[in-house]
């Protein structure tokens, strides 16, 4: 699958000038709230009719204009997860799943039943229930499954996690995983969430102010995208738990990190976000000190961030780490690109993004 | 009662019932365009419909009679090529009686027809649904309520109708003389007093009734809604 965009589409003073290509997996569309984010992912979704530019799925126009080619909605097989999650009142749980199936005959797009997403989901219990009654987080599963359920090409998510609670939010997220990972339907994932973009994207899209400023692996793209709270993102593998002191450890290219206890099985994938202002510079490796975390590397590039400020991006033997640094630190410690450094971490800043 | 008194009962229902139910599919679409639709002349339809809720009723049965009337374009035209006569019978009763109920029909439709969220058809399109099927199993439904209410508000408008109906059609017994035409005339004769009075109660209960079916039909429906 792949998803062309190139469009140019004024609404009022706002302007929106796109251009991307996603890859399989999951595309993040990142950006601050009002960069035109829900106005891209409506225009791929044929809510918006844009008024120059282009969309193709699989190299098929969905929107031409040059060439006059504008496809509805309902004939786009394009899932749509919205924020809020837009079941239907008057139908219940399992007639909203199977709500597009009528209408998904024919070949193409996921090969998906009911079984297989409600397992998928873990919505089985609320099949018979009726959508008012459901929490937040069940109405937003039960939506990704009538997405799925209509057998779309692509899966479009607009902020499906922004009108949930920190609870909410982690009960959702381990699913999302699982429908990037093993259902194989391409996601477009619109955010302004650091920590979900860390933990979930596959690709990342930066947008600022209607325009793409950046696209790429979410490894190389994130660590540049919020100035005031960057970081970076490593993927590891849970390699043990540590029961007595209740913290899991995990390995990853930079090295093995010492995090709080997690709930995931050994041998997990994981993703862990970094904050830089997280991350300590030593010139030695430090001991007798708190600090569970100490990983060596090398300086790539000191970026100042503010005048008081710079951004280090460090090289972990391939992994990138990013630390933020006052810019006497920088002076002090004589700090260059090339230099080999250590990098501590303290095993409480780490969130489970 | 006698005889002449369920004549009048009898027609009133039937015109009334006739009335609801033609005018019920066009009034819905009316509502629909009203509600949904961006076109131009879109203000002029929506005088057109509330037309007959601010003319006199004698105005609106004085016009109906010169385009619906035997010789009038429309009557003419209906009764050479289709053999549909309006004038002097109970259909033209009915025909007035759909138009006098429908602006109050329409609004009624309208208003619930606007309250539907519009998010939740968009959302029915990117299911695959085709707009007209977006209609049926969204929009319909969730404005059921409205619907029900509106066609209420023909059909009791249309049993109290009097003033275009005896313009357009007069007051001819067993054929145009609907339940308010029969009060009337009762109340210009001497002695008609005690059977304009039973006619008033029996017009009264039929209303009351089908208030009162318009309320179980809405508390039915809302009942299906939490089980379904």
């Amino acid at each position: 699958m792949s998803l062309d965009v190139d469009v140019d589409h004024r609404r009022g003073d706002f302007r929106l000038k796109a251009r991307f290509t996603a890859a399989p997996g999951l595309t993040a569309l990142f950006g601050r709230s009002g960069s035109g984010k829900t106005s891209l992912v409506s225009i791929v979704g044929g809510l918006i009719r844009p008024d120059r530019g282009r969309v193709a799925v699989d190299g098929q126009a969905l929107v031409d204009t040059e060439r006059g080619v504008f496809v509805p909605a309902h004939r786009r097989r394009i899932g749509y997860v919205f924020q809020d999650s837009r079941l239907f009142p008057h139908l219940s749980v399992r007639r909203n799943l199977l709500y597009g199936r009528w209408f998904a005959r024919g070949g193409g797009g996921a090969s998906v039943d009911l079984g297989g997403v409600v397992d998928l989901l873990g919505i089985g219990h609320l099949l018979e229930r009726d959508p008012d009654s459901l929490s937040g987080g069940e109405k937003q599963r039960v939506a990704i499954g009538r997405a799925l359920l209509a057998k779309p090409r692509l899966v479009l998510m607009d902020e499906p996690l922004a009108s949930l609670d920190e609870a909410r939010r982690a009960e959702i997220l381990p699913y999302i995983e699982r429908l990037r990972d093993e259902a194989g339907i391409p996601i477009l994932y619109v955010s302004h969430s650091v920590a979900e973009v860390a933990r979930l994207a596959t690709t990342v899209v930066i947008m600022t102010e209607g325009t793409v400023t950046a696209v790429g692996p979410v490894q190389d793209i994130l660590p540049l995208a919020d100035a005031t709270d960057g970081g970076a993102v490593l993927d590891a593998k849970v390699s043990r738990h540590d029961e007595t002191f209740h913290l899991s450890v995990l390995e990853s290219a930079a090295g093995e990190l010492q995090v709080p206890g997690l709930d995931a099985p050994v041998g997990a994938p994981v993703r862990v976000y970094i904050r830089s202002r997280d991350v300590m510079l030593s010139l030695q490796r430090p001991e007798h000190i708190s600090a569970l975390n100490v990983l060596s590397g090398k300086i790539v590039s000191i970026t100042p961030a503010t005048h008081a400020q710079a951004d280090i991006r460090l090289d972990c033997n391939g992994a990138v780490l990013m630390a933020r640094l006052t810019a006497k630190s920088v002076d002090r410690l004589a700090l260059a690109p090339g230099r080999a450094v250590y990098a501590v971490v303290k095993s409480v800043s780490f969130e489970r993004s | 009662m006698t005889a002449e008194e369920w004549t009048a009962v009898r027609l009133s229902l039937l015109i009334a019932t006739t009335a609801t139910l033609f005018s019920l599919p066009v009034g819905i679409a009316i509502a629909w365009l009203l509600a949904r639709g961006q076109f131009w002349g879109k203000s002029v339809l929506d005088t057109l419909v509330h037309l007959p809720l601010i003319l006199p009723p004698v105005v609106t049965g004085y016009l109906l009679l010169l385009s619906f009337g035997r010789r009038g374009p429309i009557g003419s035209f209906l009764a050479d090529e289709f053999g549909i006569v309006f004038s002097f019978r109970w259909t033209g009763a009915a025909l007035a009686c759909a138009i006098m109920g429908f602006p109050l029909m329409v609004r009624a439709i309208r208003l619930s027809i606007e309250a539907v969220d519009q998010r939740l058809e968009a959302a029915a399109g990117t299911l695959g649904a085709h707009p007209l099927w977006v209609f049926a199993t969204i929009t319909l439904p969730l404005c059921l309520p409205g619907i029900i209410a509106g066609a209420i508000l023909g059909f009791a408008k249309s049993m109290g109708e009097f003033g275009a109906t005896i313009t357009f059609v007069s007051n001819i017994p067993g054929e145009t003389q609907t339940l308010p035409s029969l009060i009337y005339t009762l109340t210009q004769v001497p002695g008609g007093d005690a059977a304009a009075m039973r006619l008033t109660l029996v017009s009264i209960a039929i209303s009351m009734l089908a208030l009162l079916g318009s309320e179980l039909l809405a508390k039915r429906i809302g009942a299906r809604r939490q089980t379904a």
